[in-house]
């Protein structure tokens, strides 16, 4: 990936806020990022860190009320889509950006064909006519590795296996070539064996199509297989943001170094005991003023308690282009 | 709920289509359907034979009591209770069937066999019946269809903008409709809509016929509180009902997916939410239908419609135990069949619906 | 296993454990075949040790879990905990036994009474096994607290007010208050986060050294596995297709499923992810209700051969200390040794 080709999408200071009756939660704080075209970005953190809410901001898709898109950009195609107004931004869903997501059990609906539901966007975005779209439908079956595609294309989503249904729900999001596909933790609900059949299908249609990926997961080893970057998250924000084989030979931030030292290994030598990050993940209610992980933070300090930390670049390119962190505290040599 | 659900077991191949399944389902549903249908008859009978007020009540005592025994053993009251029964029995199920086929094909099934005979009237209690059917049928049908057609958009808009003004007083509305009794309601709009604004008639002229646009107008004027009254109540229930199934669906990640894929608000509220909402709904009208007419009974009392409900009413005050066992057991086998109708539809409207 | 180690009697001793649900089917229910969740299985567990219990969704982990401690009654076979017959205990004999073994639950959320305080849910079973009085009964239950690590100012709260981790907590000290031997323990970190899960299994094994407590980990995690316990058992399809001590299983797996099972895994190195030769299965798993003839895993097996269609291979002992059910290592009337190395041409699927 040349680096210094235009990003496919371009986030700048996104914010949003759910408002409830509990008062405001701060999901998503000043997150920026950008997406170049063939490049597969992962995002990983753990539940609540706001890696569904970032993405379903970009299209809202969040239901409003209670979500509030407060702030930021997003740039794609050369307009800010946040500024462009729902007619137009249903034009971008499906047709420039394509979604799958974590359930692929509830994702489909249950009432329509499986040829309905890949049919639909087809016709909706490329004008298609019912036929044109149904053999289309057939052919993308056939390209997610669903075999005799024809006769699938009248079965209902209950007549397939979680898999398969994933496949299906890969096959509308890619439908209309979409610029950039976006996975919502695709395989968190599927079994290893299956979610291996996943990762090799999206690997094998990224050489096929060369369409830019965003795949949210909390698993590192997913991660480690698949993304060219890596963007960690926690408490809303991003801290911290390198190449994937960058990220995990040369962790900074706290959160990161323990989240890799917390998993267990699959080969190697067999930890005693592992290590624990104590504490719980931060419900945040205000515009933070503080680090979200000081708490829970082996080396926080007073300064981390008055000022949230903000990103700055470790390898001397600018922030977001190549190694970032947020962190007041800074890893030397030799730190554990 | 218990601890862990247990995940249906995952298969490659496509499952075997549903009607063969469907088929079974209904051929059980029915076989069920007979002992079931057996064991209410037995229990209304006996109810309503050992129920006090005999039949003598209505024989003028100036009659002397050996013409009275005579006239009771005429009318086989006298027999003992289970001859009686078999007889209503062979009589409902087999005889008056014969006699409605001959009255429309011209065939002779039924060679004169005795019917079932209305105490009071003499005459057949299914002639009754086909005579006051239409008079329910035109009032309660309208209420119930024109229920489900305002009620239906109402719940799905409701649902659609929770929480809006519009949600608010439809709730408002739809909680009065439920809870305030039809008897109340109709009263209330005799008193004020035939009675101080004189707008409609007051009684409904059950022998008029629609011959011309002034009677059809006629009808239609007579036909509009009643039927206002049934269907505010019907379709306070419906709407509430759809609104909540909405809301249910209006959840669900397969929205999502649909407004991901970037279709209109039309197609997502209007096809995918309410394909998928409408499932439990349509069940929940399918069974309300053998309910209304137990409703009518009420309706028709206060707007003196001279229907099948106010039969009802007619034989309990003249202990006409014929037609009460007749109509009490018509209303337990519209029951028993909504519910199958109920049941299938679901399997119809559902493909995930598998009956095993 | 009949080596220096064969003194200690096992604590559970499983022979030819079945649990089949009835499916019932047509016009008059007729009881027309059987879900065979777990299809005849045999293990014992040491006096102290982790078996680990690993496999796909729908194999029949839990079922196995569940029929172990007599929440379902088994088709056919013993469980013998302890030196009694659980199978066939007449459920007066089981209560008394209950207190002995016990489960750790997947779904912390779901598992607790939402009205019950913490130590009226700590408690309970205190309540239901033991005589001693409100007092004594509630110095144990912040005994309990304390030793999975929940303050004691937390007793008067509900399960509502606790997060994910913190109630597998209160989960784990519910299981330990009648002093347990054995514990189930199905899948107690799935609904955890990766941080949270860390603390849960530390809390586990610290348990473990200190009460000498014996038990079945149930799984899909195969790193958290490889940490926790000291043998393994692969399920697949309702049987056990290897049994193995874990470095063994983890160094050489030698049933083709645990192969494909361990090298479809992802694991947090990208530079080993980079090189690594992954086995990717094609289809699913069949439907337990209408298994395959012969090996239940001959569908998708990448080293399927003819005896495999046609005879179900019994779990045998290919090595020492090791068990495995696959016809490449049963006598040599197959085409192949026993040993196998798997290539990628060999693969089916999208691999490239
Ligand atoms: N509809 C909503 N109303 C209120 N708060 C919400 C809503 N949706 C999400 N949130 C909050 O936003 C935060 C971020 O949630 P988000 O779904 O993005 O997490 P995530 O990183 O995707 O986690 P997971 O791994 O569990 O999917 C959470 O704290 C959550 O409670
Ligand atoms: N009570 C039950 N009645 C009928 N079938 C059942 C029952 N419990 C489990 N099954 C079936 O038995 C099989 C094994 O189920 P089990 O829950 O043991 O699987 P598991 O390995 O624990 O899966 P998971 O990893 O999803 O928890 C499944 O096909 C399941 O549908
Ligand atoms: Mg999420
Ligand atoms: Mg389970």
């Amino acid at each position: 990936m040349p680096d210094g080709a235009q990003p496919v999408l371009d986030v700048r200071g996104l914010k949003t806020v759910f408002r409830t009756r509990g008062g405001d939660i701060h999901a998503v704080n000043t997150v920026s990022f950008h997406l170049r075209p063939g490049e597969l970005l992962g995002v990983v953190g753990e539940s609540g860190s706001g890696k569904s809410v970032t993405m379903m901001s970009l299209l809202g898709l969040l239901p409003s009320p209670p979500a509030d898109v407060r702030g930021g950009q997003v740039w794609l195609g050369g307009q800010d889509i946040l500024t462009i107004g729902v007619d137009a931004l249903r034009e971008v869903r499906g047709a420039k950006v394509g979604f799958v997501f974590q359930d692929p059990m509830t994702s489909l609906n249950p009432v329509f064909t499986i040829g309905h539901q890949i049919a639909e966007p087809l016709i909706r975005h490329m004008g298609m006519t019912k036929a044109q779209a149904s053999v289309r439908a057939a052919e993308l079956l056939e390209l997610v590795g669903i075999p005799d595609a024809k006769k699938r294309l009248r079965a209902y989503p209950h007549q397939f296996s979680g898999g398969m249904r994933q496949r299906v729900m890969i096959a509308i999001a890619l439908s209309c070539d979409p610029d950039v596909l976006i996975a919502d933790e695709p395989t968190t609900a599927l079994d290893v064996t299956i979610q291996a059949q996943i990762i090799e299908l999206i690997k094998d249609l990224r050489q096929k199509l060369g369409m830019a990926i965003i795949w949210i997961t909390h698993d590192l080893g997913v991660i480690a297989g698949i993304a060219d970057r890596v963007m960690v998250m926690y408490g809303g924000q991003v801290v911290e943001q390198a190449p994937v084989r960058e990220l995990f030979a040369n962790p900074q931030h706290p959160y990161t170094r323990a989240l890799l030292k917390t998993i267990p290994k699959l080969g190697g030598a067999r930890a005693a005991r592992l290590q624990v990050i104590e504490g719980q993940p931060p419900i945040i209610m205000a515009e933070p003023e503080a680090c979200q992980f000081r708490a829970r933070c082996v080396h926080a300090h007073a300064r981390c308690e008055a000022e949230n930390p903000q990103r700055r670049a470790i390898d001397g390119a600018a922030v977001g282009q190549g190694h970032d962190v947020a962190c007041h505290w800074t890893a030397g040599a030799g730190d554990a | 709920m218990g601890n862990t659900a247990h995940p249906p077991p995952k298969s490659l191949t496509i499952r075997a289509e549903a009607p063969p399944r469907m088929l079974t389902f209904v051929i059980r549903r029915l076989l069920f359907a007979i002992p079931t249908l057996l064991l209410i008859s037995l229990v209304i009978f006996l109810i309503v034979d050992l129920a006090p007020g005999s039949p003598m009540s209505q024989i003028p005592l100036t009659i002397p009591p050996d013409v009275r025994v005579k006239m009771l053993d005429a009318m086989g009251a006298n027999d003992p209770l289970f001859v009686r029964y078999f007889l209503w029995l062979k009589q409902f199920f087999i005889i008056e069937p014969a006699y409605m086929i001959d009255s429309w094909f011209g065939t002779d099934l039924a060679q004169g066999a005795p019917r079932i005979l209305s105490w009071k009237s003499r005459s057949p209690v299914f002639d009754v019946i086909g005579q006051r059917l239409p008079q329910t049928m035109t009032v309660i049908g309208t209420a119930y269809l024109l229920a489900i057609v305002i009620a239906v958009p109402i719940g799905v808009y409701s649902a659609y903008r929770q929480y809006s003004w519009f949600d608010q007083v439809g709730t408002f509305v739809a909680l009065v409709g439920y809870s305030v009794p039809t008897f109340f309601t109709g009263l209330l709009v005799i008193v004020i809509f035939s009675i101080n604004l004189q707008w409609f008639p007051s009684v409904y002229d059950t022998t008029l016929d629609v011959t011309d646009w002034a009677s059809f107008w006629k009808q239609v004027r007579q036909m509009v509180m009643p039927v206002a009254v049934l269907a505010l109540f019907n379709a306070a229930e419906i709407s509430r009902f759809t609104r909540a199934s909405m809301l249910e669906n209006l959840g669900q990640d397969y929205v999502r997916t649909a407004r991901a894929k970037g279709m209109s608000e039309r197609v997502v509220v209007l096809k995918h939410v309410l394909r998928n909402s409408l499932i439990p709904v349509v069940t929940v009208i399918a069974l309300g239908i053998p309910t209304i007419f137990g409703g009518a009974i009420i309706t028709e009392t206060v707007f003196s419609i001279n229907g099948i409900g106010a039969y009802v009413i007619d034989s309990i005050k003249s202990s006409d135990l014929p037609a009460l066992q007749t109509l009490t057991f018509i209303f337990a086998v519209l029951i028993v069949v909504f519910n199958l109708i109920a049941d299938v539809l679901y399997g119809i409207l559902d493909p995930r619906i598998r009956y095993d | 296993m009949l080596d220096a180690r064969a003194t200690p009697t096992p604590l559970v001793q499983v022979r030819d454990l079945k649990m089949h649900f009835p499916i019932y089917s047509g016009i008059f229910r007729r009881h027309t075949g059987d879900v065979k969740a777990v299809d005849g299985v045999s293990f014992d567990i040491m006096p102290g040790e982790t078996l680990g219990l690993v496999g796909e969704s729908g194999c029949g982990k839990s079922t196995v879990g569940r029929t172990l401690l007599r929440l379902y009654d088994p088709t056919a076979g013993s469980v013998t905990i302890d030196g009694t017959d659980i199978a066939t205990l007449s459920p007066e004999a089981l209560r008394l036994k209950r207190p002995t073994m016990q489960m750790v639950f997947q779904d912390p959320q779901a598992s607790l009474n939402p009205r019950m305080t913490l130590a009226e849910i700590i408690g309970e079973p205190l309540r239901e096994h033991t005589t001693g009085d409100a007092a004594t009964q509630l110095e144990r239950v912040y005994e309990l607290m304390n030793a999975v690590g929940l303050n004691r100012r937390f007793a008067r709260r509900f399960p509502h007010e606790f997060s994910g981790g913190q109630r597998q907590r209160i989960g784990i000290a519910r299981a330990l208050a009648l002093n347990p031997k054995f514990i189930v323990c199905d899948e107690p970190i799935a609904a955890l986060d990766v941080s949270i899960q860390a603390q849960v299994v530390n809390l586990l094994e610290d348990l473990q050294d200190n009460l000498g407590l014996t038990y079945l980990f149930i799984s899909h995690d195969l790193s958290m596995v490889r940490h926790i316990a000291d043998r393994v058992a692969v399920m697949y399809l309702g049987l056990i297709v290897e049994l193995s001590p874990r470095d063994a299983l983890y160094a050489n797996p030698l049933h083709p499923y645990a192969k494909a099972l361990l090298s479809a895994v992802p694991e947090a190195d990208p530079a080993r992810e980079a090189t690594r030769r992954r086995i990717i299965l094609k289809g699913d798993v069949p439907s337990p209700a209408n298994p395959p003839k012969g090996c239940t895993f001959c569908t998708r097996c990448p080293q399927v051969f003819d005896r495999c269609r046609t005879e179900r291979p019994a779990l045998i002992e290919a090595e020492p200390g090791r068990k495995v059910a696959c016809h490449l290592f049963t006598t040599p009337t197959a085409g192949s040794t026993g040993s196998v190395e798997v290539t990628e041409p060999n693969q089916q699927g999208v691999s490239k």
